[in-house]
C-alpha cells in the first residue's frame, strides 16, 4: 500500500512535469487560434526547453551566487506545489502537507526568490520588474488568502485534501460564496501567473513587462527552468483551480482505477480551462500598471464578499 | 357626501383641474375657493370627531381621531390662508417677471396636490401609506421649490430632493422593520401596519427591532422635520422656493413629518422600556435647537434665517415630546400649533417685504415701518411672537415647557435658555433696523393681502391671553393619546 | 450541515448575492449607460428572488409584486433612463473622480456594519428568506454610498433607485412584502420621483450646460 502510494504520488509529479509545458502549448495555440494567427505546434514548449538545456548558460558580471540558484529554488517550489496539490488522488501520501495557507507560502518563496534574482544583476529591468512583481504578489496575496478561506469555511479544514473531499461528495447545493470565491480565484490567478489583463506572457515591450523583465538575463538551462517553473506554476494553479471548485473526477482512494480514471478527467478539465484562459485573454486588453491594483482589488473585495456571504447566509441556516 | 371624502376629494379634483386651467384670470380665486371648501369640510370634520370620537374611513384604512383631526383642522387653516395670500403674491412675482403663466398653473396644481398628500398623511392609518403620502408630499413640492429656475433654486430643489429621498428610504426601513415586529404578532393579516391594530399589542412587539425601526423612523422622518444633522436642505428650500412654498413647507410639512414620528414614538414607547425613545428624541431635538440658534446669528437672507428659526423651533417641540407627559406633550402640541401660525404668517409678511425691497438680503431691507407700516407691523409682531414675548401664544407654550424642563430635566435647561437666547438676539437684531429705518423702495403693482398675517397673529395672541376651553379639552385629550 | 436547505431557499441566497455583487459593480462602473443596464439587472434578479419567494410560500401577493418589479424596475425605469440619456446627450458622460479601491473598501465595511445590525434581526424571523436581509440592508448602504461619490445627476438617482431595490429586497426578505396597497403606493411614488427628476435635469442641463451636480454646491453658510 505504502510503495502503491509513493508510485502514485511519484507519478502525479510526473505527470505535473509532463503536462505544465502541454498546457502553455495548448494555451498559446488556443490563443493563437483566437486570434487568427497560425499556431505553433502544441509542443512547441518542449521544443524550446530542449532546446535551452543544449544551450550554454551565459552569466553576467555581477551575478552573485543567489542569481545561480534561484531556478532551482523556484522550479523546486513549484514542483512541490505541484505535489501536494491533489491532481489526480486525495489520498497520495504528500496530501497531509498540502496546507493551503502552505502553499500560498510556497508560491510566496518561489516569488521571492525570482525578485531577488531579479534585482541581483542590478539592471533597471530586472529592478523593474521584480518591484512589479512584488507589487502585483502584494496585492494577490490576500485575495488568495481570502478565497482559501471561503472554501476552507466550508470544509472547517485548511487541507486541500480535505476541502476537495468535503466539496466533491456534498450534496448538490448551491453555494453563492463559492461562486464569488470562484471568479476571485480566476482574477488571482490572472494576475499571478502574468496574464493578459495584467501582464502579457508573449511580449517585451520594456514598459509593460512584468514577468518577462525579471528574467531577460538568465540563458540556457536557468532560463529553461524558470520557463518550466511557468508552465508549472500555470498548470499549479489550474489544478488548484479545479480541485477547489470542480473537484468531480479526483479519485478518493488510492486504487489504480482511481488514478487511471481522474488522468482523463484532469486533462479534459484542464483543456476546457486552457481555451477558457486563451478566450478571456483575447477578449481583455492588457490594463496600466497602475489599474492592477483596481483589478485585484476587485478580486480581494469579490473574495472578501464571498466570505461574508458564507457567514451571513450559509452558517446559520 | 362623507365629509372626510370631501377633504380629500377637493384637493385632489382641484389639483387635477388646475393643471388644466391654471393659467386663466380666475385660477387663483379657485385656488382658494378649493382651500376654502376643505378647510370648511376639515372644520365640519372636527366638530363631528370632537362630538362623536374617533371615527374610520375607507374600511380601516384612514382613522380620525383627536390627534390627527387637530393637525388636519390646522392645516387647512393654513392652506386656506396661504392660498389667499398667494393670489397677489404670485401676481406680483409675474409682473416683475420672475415667473410665467405655466409656472403659476404648475403652482396652483401642485399646492393643491400638496395639500392633499398633506392631508392624507395625516388622516390615514397604514403607516406605510404614510409613508407613500410622506414621499409624495416631497414629489409634490420639489417642482415647486425649483419654480424660479435659477441656478440657486435647482440647487436648493435638488438638495430637497435627494436629502429628503436618503431620510425617507431610511423611514421606509423603518416602517418595514416595524412591519416586520407586528407580523409576529399580528399574522399575516394585512392588519400590521394599521396603526390602530399596533396600538392595541404595542406591548408584546419585539424591543429589539422596534428599537432599530424607531432609530430608522427618527432618522428618517426627522429628516423631513429638519432635525440636525440631517438639516441642510431645510433653509435652501425655503430660500430659494417662492414664499408661498416656504410658508407651507414651515407651517406644514414639518408638522405633518413630526406627527409621523409622534405615531411612531407611541408604538416605540410602548415596546421598549426605560424611555429610549423620548431619550433619542430629546437628544436630536436639542442638538437641532443649538445648532440652528447658532446657524442664526451668521444668516444674511431673511428667508434663510426664518427658516433656522424653524429648524430651532422644531428642535424644541422635538424636545418637548421626547420628554413625554402630559404636561410636556400639551405643550409641545401647543408650540406646533403656535409655531404654524406665527411662521406663516413672518413668511406672508417676509415675502411681501422683499418682493417691495426687490430683494432677499437683510441688509438691503429697510424701513418698511415707512414704505408699508401694516408690513412692517406684522413682521414686528410676527418676529416678537416667534421669539416667545409674552403676550402671544409661543411664550406659554414655551414656558411650559422650559419649566417641564426644570422640574424633569434639570441638567437641559441652560442649553434650553442659551440656545434660546442665542436665538433672540440674533433674530431680534437683524429685525429691528428692517423694519425701522430708511428706505426708498417702489409701491407694488397689486396691494399686497395682509389678513392672513393679522389672523394668524391674532389667533396667536389670543391663545397666549386665553386659550379657549374645548381647545384645551381638545389638547389634553391629543397629549394624553401620546402617553 | 446544509444538506437540509431546500433548493429554493439556495437560489433566493444566490440571487441575493448577485444583487450584492451588482450592487458592487454599479459603485464601480463609472459609465452611465452600463450603469443604467446593471440597474436593470438587478431589478431582473430582484424579481426573480421575489418569484421564487412567492413560488415557495404560495403568498399570492409576491406574484404581484415581482410583476409589479419586473415592468418598473426591469423595464420602465431603465427605459426612462435610457430615453433621458438618449435626449440629455450624456451618453459620454464618465465619472472621473472617483478612487475606486477606496470605495470598495468603504463599500466592504458598510457591508459587515449590514450583516452585523441585520443579524440579531434575522435571527428573529420565520421567513424562508430571512438571511437575506443582511444583504438588503448592504444594498441599500451601498446605494447611499453611491449617491455621496458620484458628482453626475444621474448616477446619483439610479443610486437612489437602488436603494428602492434593496428597501424591497428587505420587504420581502424579512416579510414577504408589504401590503399590496403601500408596495402599488411606493411604486407608484418611484415612478412619478423619476419623471419628476426627468423633467428636472432638463431645467438644470438649461441653467447650467452639464448635469454635474458640482455646479449645485453653491448654496453653504458663508
Amino acid at each position: 500500500m505504502n510503495l502503491f502510494g509513493t508510485l502514485g504520488q511519484l507519478f502525479a509529479i510526473a505527470l505535473a512535469l509532463l503536462l505544465a509545458p502541454l498546457l502553455t502549448g495548448w494555451v498559446n495555440q488556443c490563443r493563437a487560434w483566437f486570434q487568427n494567427r497560425s499556431a505553433p505546434p502544441l509542443l512547441q514548449q518542449y521544443y524550446m526547453l530542449h532546446k535551452l538545456f543544449l544551450k550554454d548558460v551565459v552569466l553576467a558580471h555581477g551575478a552573485s551566487q543567489l542569481f545561480r540558484f534561484a531556478p532551482f529554488v523556484v522550479f523546486g517550489c513549484m514542483v512541490l506545489a505541484c505535489a501536494i496539490i491533489p491532481t489526480l488522488s486525495t489520498d497520495l501520501p504528500l496530501a497531509p502537507a498540502a496546507d493551503t495557507i502552505a502553499l500560498v507560502g510556497v508560491f510566496g518563496l518561489a516569488r521571492i526568490f525570482i525578485s531577488l534574482a531579479a534585482m541581483d544583476i542590478g539592471t533597471s529591468f530586472g529592478s523593474l520588474g521584480g518591484r512589479r512583481e512584488m507589487l502585483v504578489g502584494f496585492l494577490a496575496e490576500p485575495a488568495l488568502l481570502m478565497v482559501i478561506f471561503t472554501t476552507a469555511m466550508i470544509s472547517q479544514s485548511t487541507s486541500v485534501a480535505t476541502i476537495v473531499e468535503t466539496l466533491a461528495h456534498r450534496d448538490f447545493v448551491i453555494y453563492p460564496s463559492l461562486a464569488f470565491a470562484g471568479i476571485a480565484f480566476t482574477f488571482v490567478s490572472f494576475a499571478e501567473n502574468a496574464r493578459v489583463p495584467v501582464d502579457n506572457p508573449a511580449t517585451h515591450l520594456e514598459l509593460t513587462m512584468i514577468h518577462e523583465a525579471m528574467i531577460l538575463e538568465y540563458s540556457g538551462r536557468h532560463l529553461a527552468l524558470i520557463e518550466w517553473a511557468a508552465s508549472l506554476k500555470l498548470y499549479a494553479y489550474s489544478c488548484l483551480g479545479l480541485a477547489l471548485f470542480f473537484p468531480w473526477g479526483i479519485a478518493q482512494g488510492a486504487s489504480v482505477s482511481g488514478l487511471l480514471l481522474a488522468i482523463p478527467a484532469l486533462v479534459a478539465k484542464l483543456a476546457i480551462g486552457g481555451a477558457l484562459l486563451a478566450g478571456i485573454e483575447t477578449l481583455n486588453a492588457k490594463v496600466r500598471i497602475f489599474r492592477a491594483p483596481e483589478f485585484l482589488g476587485t478580486a480581494f473585495l469579490l473574495a472578501v464578499l464571498g466570505l461574508l456571504v458564507r457567514l451571513l447566509l450559509e452558517t446559520r441556516i | 357626501m362623507d365629509l372626510f371624502m370631501l377633504m380629500l376629494a377637493i384637493p385632489l379634483v382641484s389639483g387635477a383641474l388646475l393643471t388644466v386651467v391654471g393659467e386663466r384670470a380666475w385660477a387663483p380665486n379657485l385656488n382658494i375657493i378649493a382651500s376654502l371648501g376643505t378647510f370648511l369640510a376639515s372644520a365640519l370634520l372636527t366638530a363631528e370627531i370632537v362630538a362623536a370620537g374617533p371615527r374610520f374611513a375607507f374600511g380601516e384604512l384612514f382613522f380620525i381621531d383627536s390627534l390627527n383631526v387637530f393637525f388636519v383642522a390646522l392645516t387647512a387653516f393654513v392652506g386656506l390662508t396661504t392660498s389667499i395670500f398667494s393670489g397677489p403674491y404670485m401676481r406680483n412675482e409675474q409682473e416683475h417677471g420672475k415667473l410665467t403663466a405655466p409656472r403659476l398653473r404648475l403652482y396652483k396644481s401642485m399646492f393643491q396636490l400638496f395639500m392633499f398628500t398633506m392631508l392624507a398623511a395625516l388622516t390615514t392609518n397604514n403607516l406605510g401609506i404614510l409613508w407613500v403620502a410622506m414621499e409624495a408630499a416631497t414629489l409634490t413640492t420639489v417642482l415647486l421649490v425649483s419654480l424660479y429656475r435659477t441656478p440657486a433654486s435647482l440647487e436648493a430643489a435638488w438638495k430637497y430632493f435627494i436629502l429628503c429621498g436618503v431620510g425617507i428610504a431610511q423611514a421606509l426601513f423603518g416602517t418595514i422593520l416595524l412591519y416586520f415586529a407586528a407580523e409576529r404578532v399580528l399574522g399575516e393579516t394585512g392588519n400590521a401596519l394599521l396603526w390602530t391594530h399596533l396600538v392595541g399589542v404595542k406591548g408584546q412587539l419585539e424591543p429589539t427591532i422596534m428599537a432599530l425601526s424607531f432609530i430608522f423612523l427618527l432618522v428618517g422622518y426627522g429628516t423631513k422635520v429638519g432635525l440636525a444633522p440631517l438639516h441642510n436642505w431645510l433653509p435652501d428650500a425655503h430660500a430659494e422656493g417662492p414664499t408661498p412654498v416656504s410658508a407651507v413647507l414651515s407651517g406644514l410639512l414639518l408638522n405633518v413629518a413630526l406627527y409621523a414620528i409622534l405615531r411612531c414614538k407611541v408604538l416605540a414607547d410602548g415596546a421598549i422600556p426605560g424611555g429610549f425613545a423620548g431619550n433619542l428624541m430629546m437628544g436630536f431635538g436639542l442638538l437641532t435647537l443649538v445648532v440652528a440658534a447658532f446657524f442664526l446669528s451668521r444668516q444674511k437672507d431673511i428667508k434663510r434665517m426664518f427658516a433656522y428659526s424653524s429648524i430651532e423651533h422644531m428642535g424644541l417641540i422635538t424636545f418637548a415630546f421626547g420628554m413625554g407627559g402630559a404636561v410636556a406633550n400639551f405643550a409641545g402640541l401647543l408650540h406646533m400649533t403656535m409655531h404654524s401660525l406665527t411662521k406663516s404668517a413672518i413668511f406672508f409678511t417676509v415675502g411681501h417685504a422683499s418682493q417691495k425691497c426687490g430683494t432677499q438680503l437683510m441688509e438691503d431691507i429697510r424701513g418698511l415701518i415707512k414704505i408699508n407700516p401694516v408690513i412692517g407691523w406684522g413682521l414686528m409682531l410676527g418676529t416678537l411672537a416667534i421669539l416667545g414675548m409674552p403676550p402671544f401664544g409661543v411664550f406659554a407654550s414655551e414656558f411650559m415647557i422650559l419649566t417641564h424642563a426644570m422640574k424633569h430635566h434639570p441638567w437641559a435647561t441652560p442649553v434650553l435658555l442659551l440656545a434660546l437666547g442665542v436665538a433672540f438676539a440674533s433674530i431680534f437684531g437683524k429685525v429691528q433696523p428692517m423694519v425701522f429705518g430708511e428706505t426708498h423702495a417702489r409701491p407694488l403693482p397689486h396691494a399686497p393681502a395682509i389678513t392672513p398675517v393679522f389672523v394668524h397673529l391674532a389667533i396667536v395672541l389670543m391663545i397666549g391671553l386665553w386659550i379657549p376651553p374645548y381647545l384645551t379639552r381638545w389638547f389634553h385629550e391629543a397629549a394624553r393619546m401620546l402617553g | 450541515m446544509n444538506a437540509d436547505i431546500s433548493l429554493s431557499a439556495q437560489l433566493i441566497n444566490l440571487f441575493a448575492s448577485v444583487i450584492l455583487l451588482l450592487a458592487f459593480a454599479m459603485l464601480a462602473q463609472r459609465r452611465v449607460l452600463p450603469l443604467i443596464n446593471l440597474f436593470a439587472l438587478q431589478g431582473l434578479t430582484l424579481c426573480l428572488s421575489t418569484l421564487v419567494v412567492a413560488f415557495t410560500t404560495g403568498q399570492a401577493h409576491l406574484y404581484g409584486s415581482a410583476a409589479l418589479t419586473l415592468v418598473l424596475k426591469a423595464m420602465l425605469l431603465p427605459w426612462i433612463l435610457h430615453r433621458l440619456v438618449r435626449q440629455l446627450q450624456v451618453r459620454a458622460d464618465v465619472e472621473g473622480l472617483i478612487n475606486i479601491p477606496t470605495t470598495m473598501i468603504a463599500g466592504i465595511v458598510l457591508v459587515m456594519i449590514a450583516f452585523n445590525v441585520a443579524l440579531p434581526i434575522s435571527q428573529l424571523s420565520s421567513t424562508i428568506s430571512r438571511g437575506t436581509l443582511g444583504i438588503a440592508l448592504a444594498t441599500v448602504m451601498l446605494a447611499f454610498l453611491m449617491m455621496i461619490i458620484r458628482t453626475k445627476a444621474i448616477p446619483q438617482v439610479v443610486g437612489f433607485l437602488a436603494m428602492e431595490n434593496g428597501l424591497f429586497l428587505a420587504a420581502t426578505s424579512a416579510t414577504y412584502g408589504m401590503p399590496m396597497v403601500v408596495e402599488l403606493g411606493i411604486a407608484l411614488d418611484v415612478l412619478v420621483g423619476v419623471i419628476i427628476l426627468g423633467v428636472f435635469f432638463f431645467q438644470i442641463r438649461e441653467q447650467f450646460d452639464s448635469l454635474d451636480i458640482r455646479n449645485l454646491e453653491k448654496l453653504k453658510e458663508r
